[in-house]
């Protein structure tokens, strides 16, 4: 990890409620704190002129989808993502899929969830219940983008937006 | 072509009978040569396999021929060609459900097994209460439980479920997996609250006795091997079928390292500080149980013991074999939640230490008169 992200996920505010999707009312309370540190996240992403996503939820916090974008060579590569919050949440990430990259990269497993197994997970593993979307997207999606991106203009996989 | 016409009709009570035509009489002579006691009451089990992989495909398939009464099916994938390389499916099933393919070949093996099949994931809302339903009345005789509940699956989120399930039901389980590189697996019995449930400790993992730095990962998800994947099948289902039929020893922890050849046994006891709050419940459950029944009824062993030869005509001496510390290893999962000692055959897959200190400072403040929909709506306005 390089140190600005360091530096962004550290100022990411950390949560406190261990809740999923099935435990009611303190499920809302975590969706307040997931919205909370969310916002958070993106005004410290613009605020530095490196706002590189956007996310909404359903009214239940059950299902996820946003836009994710990705600058290389001076040209932006734009892919919708989406996840649906597991009922083991937040003792299990949530598994983040681009489904329209599916095929296209080793790195991903059926569906076009992304292949985040070996840095990401265990990371996860030793925060429970602290980390949430805005650090599963700093912490997996961005990293993934960012190795990932390249590779497929290389090779001839995707056009820029 | 293969029709779905059974190649015979349905088998009233398994036979002993030794005939070309009868196709129990290899696992009724386990009863004729003193072996399993019982085994025509395999058709009164009924064996939930969630995962329908290079494990689990097998396992449905060996409990099939064995003539096992009912299974209960799970997957939420279907075959690809990517998967030929593991055994079961074949390459004309590509595009079907693994479900459906699975229930098509193996009715056509034994047409007296009961099938029931799911084509979902069971980590989402909409399927967990139906997935936790069939395990607590998907048994043979209406509303009962099913016998026991296999996780042949390749993530963590989907063995969490299971085990979420199973703690609430107090339902005993059995997780199995093959790593990454395709050259170690395990299996592990979980009886809730008497054994390490599958959140007590961080995942276990063979000890692979190969330099973790050294392992290329560039390009690559998984491995995968029919072998390493046949082998770890067969420990899965050899441990259901001794548990059920109640013969010989069910392990509680085994594992299979394919470089060195080497099956490590061990008993991980659960977590008195597990993050679960029904393993702890269950846990305390048992404590009670084993004060009113201080000794622990154990099967007496349908196998009588055969008196060992002394004479050794061949010459041949038993090596002691590499102690597994398991006390070392209970110790350290009960002090501090790290790694295994490193003579261990087991790891860890990972540090249960945090990465992170909350603090006043760093954690999310929520005013309490938000509601969530301002903060959805605020979110979204700041594109």
């Amino acid at each position: 990890m390089d140190n600005q992200t360091k530096q962004t996920v550290s100022q990411i505010p950390l949560l406190t409620t261990k809740a999923g999707p099935r435990d009611g009312d303190k499920w809302i309370e975590r969706m307040k704190e997931e919205y909370t540190s969310l916002i958070k996240y993106v005004e410290i992403n613009k605020k530095s002129d490196n706002d590189w996503f956007n996310i909404e939820s359903n009214q239940m916090g059950t299902r996820w989808q946003g836009k994710c974008w990705y600058i290389y060579n001076f040209k932006k590569y734009e892919f919708d993502f989406e996840f649906d919050m597991p009922i083991t949440y937040p003792e299990t990430a949530p598994e983040i899929a681009i489904p329209e990259l599916e095929n296209k990269t080793e790195k991903m497993y059926r569906g076009g969830k992304i292949c985040l197994t070996v840095h990401f997970k265990p990371l996860w593993a030793r925060n429970v219940p602290h980390f949430g979307i805005a650090h599963a997207l700093a912490l997996g999606l961005a990293p993934w983008l960012a190795a990932e991106v390249p590779h497929l203009v290389e090779n001839n996989m995707i056009k820029d937006k | 072509m293969a029709t779905n016409q059974p190649y015979r009709n349905k088998i009233e009570t398994m036979s002993a009978q030794v005939v070309d035509s009868n196709p129990y009489s290899r696992l009724m002579a386990l009863k004729k040569m003193g072996i399993v006691n019982n085994y025509e009451e395999i058709r009164n089990y009924t064996v939930m396999i969630i995962g329908l992989g290079g494990i689990g495909s097998v396992v449905a398939e060996m409990l099939t021929r064995c003539g096992i009464g009912k299974l209960i099916l799970i997957d939420y994938d279907t075959v690809e060609i990517a998967n030929m390389n593991r055994l079961f499916f074949r390459p004309e099933q590509a595009g079907k459900t693994k479900t459906a393919a699975a229930k098509e070949t193996l009715e056509l093996i034994n047409p007296d097994v009961e099938f029931e099949t799911y084509n979902y994931n069971i980590t989402t809302m909409d399927n967990f209460e139906h997935f936790k339903e069939r395990i607590e009345k998907g048994g043979l005789q209406k509303d009962t439980s099913v016998s026991l509940v296999l996780g042949c699956v390749d993530n963590f989120e989907a063995r969490t479920a299971i085990n979420q399930a199973c703690l609430e039901l107090s339902k005993c389980w059995m997780e199995s997996g093959v790593s990454e590189n395709a050259i170690s697996g395990h299996i592990q019995f979980i009886k809730p609250g008497e054994t390490a449930c599958f959140q007590c400790v961080p995942p276990l993992i063979v000890a692979s006795g190969i330099d973790e730095r050294t392992l290329k990962r560039e390009g690559v998800c998984a491995a995968s091997l029919p072998t390493t994947m046949g082998i770890v099948a067969g420990m899965l289902t050899q441990n259901t079928l001794k548990h059920l039929l109640g013969f010989g020893e069910v392990s509680s922890l085994l594992g299979y390292n394919a470089l060195l050849d080497y099956f490590p046994k061990d008993t991980i006891r659960p977590n008195p500080e597990c993050t679960n709050q029904y393993c702890i419940k269950l846990q305390l459950s048992y404590k009670e149980y084993l004060k009113n029944n201080p000794t622990p009824v154990t099967p007496t062993p349908i196998v009588e013991q055969i008196k060992p030869s002394t004479e050794n005509e061949w010459g041949i001496e038993l090596v002691e074999d590499e102690n597994i510390d398991i006390n070392k290893l209970n110790e350290n999962i009960l002090n501090n939640n790290n790694k295994p000692s490193g003579d261990s055959s087991f790891e860890f897959s990972y540090d249960k230490k945090p990465t992170v200190q909350i603090n006043n400072e760093n954690t999310v403040k929520v005013d309490t008169n938000t509601n969530l929909n301002d903060l959805m709506n605020q979110l979204k306005n700041l594109k």
